[in-house]
């Protein structure tokens, strides 16, 4: 079907485009932005209507990427299956998401690469990008079947959740993932130093009786892989930065020209560690919540540019696994459905502008993940978010499209939403108005 | 007459109390104290009324003191001590809970190993939840029972001040009584060698130091915490021996202190580890006016939560 997006705000980054425009789409590409575009021909021979939407007021944007997700397929369907996943992906104004190896079986053959691809491929939502495990199970002792995940289709390597806790097989994980230009998705924890830790290491910890995680167990890692990069040649990709300590040792490596980008995720932005009393499991998170320094630091690495991209770390567990005292507690928050809402909270209190924002989700984490989006430009494909910065929602349960319901948003109110999202030029998701 | 009423509230922490709060509890107290020395040790006030101790953690003296107190206000008490390896998981804990609730309980007494447990039961279920010791979170009835104690001796706790020596980082009584006794007034240091003093202590208002031996001589009161013996695994000292050395109250140092400072212990004491023998049954000490008074207190907690205001 045949688009046209009249009168929004038509943004950009990658051609540095920020202006109300109309987009036509034809098929499953953008074939043309400009002012006061023409209504598509009618009658003509093509069988499906033109379909006019009205954008005013809106953001029209490349469709967001979200390059660090969790989904329970194959495995942990309970939690989340690739179908509703992609239909919280495309509900968050989504149109692709790079997906996490920790299934079970763990995403470390191409065996799996190819069942999660072709499950997805069956699906009529936000496009899926597998990322591969660096370990063989997770289990940090021997190198995943790189080579024929790579051929399968994977777009980076990662054992997220886990840190790999060698630094030589770390090294060599680089190396190798080297001759196939795949990024190393790393998440940065020194396991032994955060012990049995289970929030951040604080006041808030100390008042709590919570066993905490102090800050340096993510620098440590982090220094350790930056070190390992800059060895090895390298691409690392740090994963949802927390701490101040990681934003500088990031900015000192991209000064002196390793290979390195990073992530963070909107909570990271927005709850410091206080959100942890009254002890709501949903706030147990890895990385844990930081103190406002640390809050602070990050909102200023999104604002400069030392973190690249934002990410979810959308990361499904039942509920069963979170109505559980907080040490026993699973981990981990979605976030597909809310990300876009809490990091607009960044361009409402002023933070930084909304072409650098979008930036964050499109142009840079398509470039980092090597992937064809992240732009409008005339003759790519049709992957576009509509967003209305002003739209309120109100984070509800019953309204997620995840299976899984584990995020400490619920009851808030966030000011911005995606209104519709689409993929190839197909409208994937549309927001129900007027409620 | 206060406006403060405790019926039907939890009481899961010293944190949220109010100084009021705490002292309205304090006030109730004697008139229980009271009752422990007559020859029959009972009255009716809470006759009709279902107390239920939840221990998921091994306890003697807690649990005996909760279940003496009810039982002196006639109240029917159960106990139920879990063992950990067999609920451990929340979806049980929860199912518990929702049982007991069902069972119609009028309060449900919790200790539990993990901090915050007694919260997420008060959320889950209608009745008044007692924090009866979560993990290294806080021990509220401890810390009321205390700072009872004091007053007893001294009136007013404005202008003193505590020292509380031990595995701080790991003690729900250290952190109970710190709050408590800031709130009432009180100048708290403790002291411990570094690898067992949690961070951010200065933003409570608490002051911390390594040395015992200087500390002990401006104090009115050494509160020693039970070592756990287990503890130095985790390498925050080298042996038993060393800790002993560094940090157990003997007759010796107690000599720096000044004239009339008190010695408490929340039990169960380890003799020799972190208090001399002496010490534990010398002048000083009020360790068995703290198990006294506990019972007391318990008493108050129940009246006001089950009966009274």
């Amino acid at each position: 079907m045949d688009l046209l997006i009249r009168g929004g705000r038509v943004i950009d980054p990658e051609q540095g485009l920020d202006a109300h425009l109309d987009v036509r789409v034809a098929e499953d590409r953008i074939a043309e932005i400009g002012r006061d575009l023409p209504l598509p021909a009618s009658g003509s021979s093509c069988a499906a209507a033109p379909r006019v939407v009205e954008a005013g007021g809106w953001i029209v944007v490349p469709g967001l990427i979200d390059m660090h997700v969790h989904f329970g397929e194959p495995g942990y369907e309970h939690r989340e299956t690739i179908a509703s996943g992609l239909a919280a992906a495309a509900a968050g104004g989504f149109t692709a998401v790079a997906v996490m190896p920790d299934t079970q079986p763990v995403h470390d053959t191409p065996t799996v690469t190819e069942y999660i691809l072709r499950r997805a491929g069956i699906v009529h939502g936000a496009r899926l990008y597998p990322v591969g495990a660096v370990t063989m199970g997770l289990n940090g002792e021997s190198l995943a079947e790189i080579g024929g995940m790579h051929k399968a289709g994977i777009v980076a390597l990662s054992d997220a959740p886990q840190s790999v806790g060698s630094a030589r097989l770390m090294r060599r994980a680089m190396e190798y993932g080297c001759m196939f230009d795949l990024p190393i998705l790393s998440h940065c924890e020194d396991r032994v130093l955060a012990g049995n830790g289970v929030m951040h290491e604080g006041a808030v910890s100390t008042i709590l009786g919570l066993p905490g995680v102090p800050a340096a167990a993510e620098s440590i890692i982090v220094y350790r892989d930056i070190q390992l990069a800059a060895l090895s040649g390298a691409h690392l990709h740090v994963q949802h930065v927390s701490t101040a300590e990681t934003l500088s040792l990031l900015r000192c490596a991209k000064n002196r020209g390793v290979n390195v980008t990073a992530e963070t995720c909107p909570h990271y932005a927005t709850l410091t560690d206080e959100a942890v009393r009254g002890y709501d499991t949903n706030t147990k998170v890895n990385p844990p919540l930081r103190p406002a320094p640390d809050v602070e630091a990050v909102r200023s690495g999104v604002r400069d540019g030392t973190i690249d991209a934002m990410a979810s770390d959308h990361l499904p567990q039942h509920v069963a696994d979170k109505e559980q005292d907080y040490l026993a507690a699973a981990p981990g928050m979605i976030g597909l459905e809310t990300s876009v809402g809490l990091a607009l909270r960044l361009y409402h209190d002023g933070l930084l502008p909304l072409p650098q924002l979008v930036a964050a989700y499109t142009s840079r984490p398509a470039r980092i993940l090597g992937l064809p989006h992240g732009s409008l430009r005339v003759g790519a494909l049709a992957d576009i978010t509509l967003i209305d910065p002003e739209h309120e929602v109100e984070v509800d349960a019953a309204a997620l499209h995840s299976r899984s319901q584990n995020t400490p948003f619920l009851g808030w109110r966030l000011r911005g939403a995606a209104m519709a999202t689409i993929v190839g030029g197909s409208i994937i998701f549309e927001r129900k108005q007027g409620v | 007459m206060s406006s403060i009423s405790f019926r039907g509230r939890d009481l899961l922490d010293v944190e949220t109390l109010s100084t009021e709060d705490i002292q309205h509890i304090l006030d109730a107290v004697p008139s229980f104290k009271e009752v422990s020395e007559r020859d029959i040790k009972k009255v009716p006030t809470l006759r009709g009324k279902t107390i239920v101790n939840l221990f998921f953690e091994p306890s003697t003296r807690t649990r005996t003191s909760f279940e003496i107190a009810g039982k002196r206000l006639s109240a029917d008490v159960v106990n139920i001590s879990v063992s950990t390896s067999s609920v451990s998981k929340g979806e049980s804990l929860r199912d518990m809970a929702d049982n007991l609730a069902a069972m119609q309980a009028d309060v449900l007494i919790v200790r539990h190993h993990v901090a915050g447990v007694p919260h997420f039961l008060a959320r889950s279920v209608p009745q008044p939840v007692i924090n009866a010791g979560d993990g290294a979170h806080e021990h509220p009835t401890q810390a009321l029972l205390d700072v009872f104690t004091l007053q007893e001796k001294w009136g007013s706790l404005q202008g003193r001040s505590a020292l509380i020596v031990g595995d701080i980082a790991s003690s729900r009584v250290a952190r109970s009584n710190v709050l408590a006794m800031r709130k009432l007034g009180m100048q708290v240091c403790v002291c411990g060698p570094p690898t067992m003093l949690p961070v951010g202590l200065d933003q409570l208002g608490v002051e911390s130091t390594s040395d015992f031996d200087k500390a002990i001589q401006s104090t009115d009161v050494v509160m020693m915490l039970r070592m756990q013996r287990e503890r130095h695994k985790d390498v925050l000292f080298p042996s038993l021996a060393e800790y002993a050395g560094r940090y157990c109250l003997t007759g010796e140092r107690l000599r720096r202190a000044r004239e009339g400072v008190v010695v408490m212990h929340p039990g169960p004491i380890n003799r020799g580890v972190e208090i001399a023998p002496e010490v534990a049954d010398g002048l000083a000490s009020v360790i068995l006016q703290q198990v006294t008074n506990g019972v007391a207190v318990r008493m108050a907690l129940l009246y006001l939560i089950l009966g009274g205001g």
